[in-house]
């Protein structure tokens, strides 16, 4: 069978169109480079996303800082990870790469801080 | 009031006017001030979280804050001088500044000002939607400023107008937050945002797509309470008898960016009516001269990497203009065909090499856009697919150009 992917690992989004036989991938089309046909294999056995949020600030300057995922996590797992993401809170400053949670439900990935807030004056 | 006197002031320090800045500086311009109105340097990418952003510049994925720092930090350790919290009020076509600040009111003269402002978002107002005015209906944009800077959630059951990238990315952020996000409704056949954020923001949250939808009423005078869509037509007019109603406290609009050039206009600087933002040659020279731009305020981006490229090149020819006093005279006008929705530069000398921005007006399957003079081919691109949402970018080398007559930009449909 013919499975048409929008690719999303970057921002040409190509479109991809899979032949899948027995839950394999045997030809990928429309791709214009490699990731493409890693991506749709993943797609088919195991979708990982990456999501951000932000994280509430303890004496900022700003009330809220943005954090990400260091690594891509199961999709089904993303409402999970969100409620551990909503638990935390952090004392300012927080510097770009910091480490909130780590291995965050054992899935090997990092939160990690993505902006600079300083004390508040 | 003394005048304070700079080589080139840049308006605006978000990606454009960062990158721009770094530029000269490196470039051995060493007088430069950037004015930036927020309390802090960075622009839109503050608000902006998600990632996806630094592929083309930097090879990795990154979020918005940190593609911001990694300029702010080589602005800082450069040492160029910026204020925030300062708001340009006025810029002649002689290049004096006006700024409101902490300080007081401050006058500037440069040698040269780059306009890098960004865009602002189309509003209710601009589409004309009927209905009253509850609260509740926010701009894609705000409600990101409110989920992502200001700790407040816009609200639970919501409905989002427009396809626009920022629209579906508040649609899975909204979702991630605890919202239910009903349906993204689209007045064109196509969908303006990118596929992979159709992808990745609606598909991967069951979010429904309807094109050729629109919101015709907007229901409830304190808090939202609901709104009617219809289907459209060719026309894009609301076909009777296609109403449906939904209940929700929250609408948000993705319906389009402006680019910001109220100043640009004080300035004496000619607007292109189908970018909304300058017209600038090769070298980002506006009309005026010794005023230049780029970024989001000459025409909209979807990928921040090119802002900060095309910035960059801008600041390459501002060097030139500083250290020359003139650039080369641009008479070969660009022109595009109804399948092409702008091009930029509009101008060129001929003299130099250089790179041609644009979108095509409607999608397209396996085409060629092809760039001709005098009845030859000079430069081409091959497509699988084109698509408004995406802008389509192709080097043209001056040994190729066969005079100093106009250039058509053209799609042809392989």
């Amino acid at each position: 069978m013919t499975r048409e992917f929008t690719c999303i690992i970057c921002p040409n989004g190509c479109e991809i169109a899979a032949t899948i036989e027995n839950n394999i991938v045997v030809k990928t089309e429309g791709g214009l480079c490699k990731k493409g046909e890693e991506y749709v294999v993943q797609e088919i056995t195991a979708p990982k996303r990456t999501i951000s949020s932000s994280i509430k600030v303890i004496s900022g300057d700003f009330p809220l800082v943005s954090v990400r995922l260091s690594n891509f996590i199961p999709k089904e797992k993303i409402f999970e990870v969100m409620n551990e993401i909503k638990k935390i809170e952090v004392e300012a400053p927080t510097h770009i790469g910091q480490i909130v949670i780590e291995n965050v439900l054992g899935l090997g990935s990092d939160v990690v801080i993505t902006k600079n807030i300083c004390k508040q004056q | 009031m003394a005048v304070i006197n700079k080589e080139v002031i840049i308006v605006g320090g978000g990606p454009g006017g960062l990158a721009a800045a770094a530029e000269l500086k490196k470039k051995g311009l060493d007088n430069i001030l950037i004015i930036e109105r927020e309390k802090q340097l960075g622009g839109i990418l503050r608000q902006c979280i998600h990632d996806g952003f630094g592929l083309t510049r930097f090879q990795q994925t990154l979020s918005g804050p940190e593609y911001a720092q990694k300029f702010i930090d080589e602005v800082n350790e450069l040492g160029i001088e910026y204020i925030t919290d300062s708001t340009v009020l006025d810029i002649t076509s002689d290049k004096k500044i006006i700024v409101v600040s902490k300080n007081g009111l401050l006058e500037y003269q440069a040698k040269a000002v780059i306009l890098t402002m960004g865009c602002r978002e189309r509003t209710r107002g601009a589409l004309g939607i009927p209905g009253t005015r509850p609260t509740g209906v926010y701009t894609a944009g705000v409600a990101q400023a409110y989920v992502n800077l200001k700790n407040t959630m816009v609200g639970r059951e919501v409905i989002i107008l427009g396809s626009g990238d920022i629209g579906m990315i508040m649609a899975r952020r909204m979702t991630l937050e605890g919202a239910h996000v009903q349906a993204v409704f689209e007045i064109q056949p196509y969908p303006s945002g990118l596929p992979r954020n159709i992808e990745q923001c609606l598909n991967d949250y069951n979010i429904p797509l309807y094109l050729s939808h629109t919101v015709t009423d907007i229901k409830s005078k304190a808090r939202l309470e609901g709104v009617t869509i219809s289907e459209v037509d060719a026309n894009m007019q609301p076909i009777p008898g296609t109403e449906k109603d939904f209940k929700c406290d929250t609408l948000i609009l993705s319906v389009g960016l402006i680019p910001e050039n109220e100043l640009s206009l004080k300035a004496g600087v000619e607007l292109d009516t189908r970018t909304k933002g300058a017209i600038v040659d090769e070298n980002y020279h506006t009309s005026a001269d010794g005023i230049f731009a780029a970024g989001n305020v000459l025409h909209v981006h979807d990928l921040v990497d090119f802002v900060s490229i095309e910035s960059e090149n801008m600041a390459d020819a501002v060097c030139e203009y500083i250290r020359k006093g003139e650039l080369q005279k641009c008479n070969i006008n660009i022109e595009t065909d109804n399948n092409i929705g702008y091009s930029v530069p509009q101008k060129v000398s001929g003299m130099k090499d250089f790179k041609l921005s644009m979108r095509v007006r409607k999608p397209f399957k396996n085409c060629t856009i092809e760039v001709i003079q005098d009845d030859e081919i000079i430069a081409k691109k091959k497509f699988i697919k084109a698509i408004p949402a995406e802008m389509t970018r192709i080097n043209i080398k001056k040994d190729n150009l066969m005079s100093q007559s106009s250039i058509k930009v053209v799609v042809r449909n392989d």
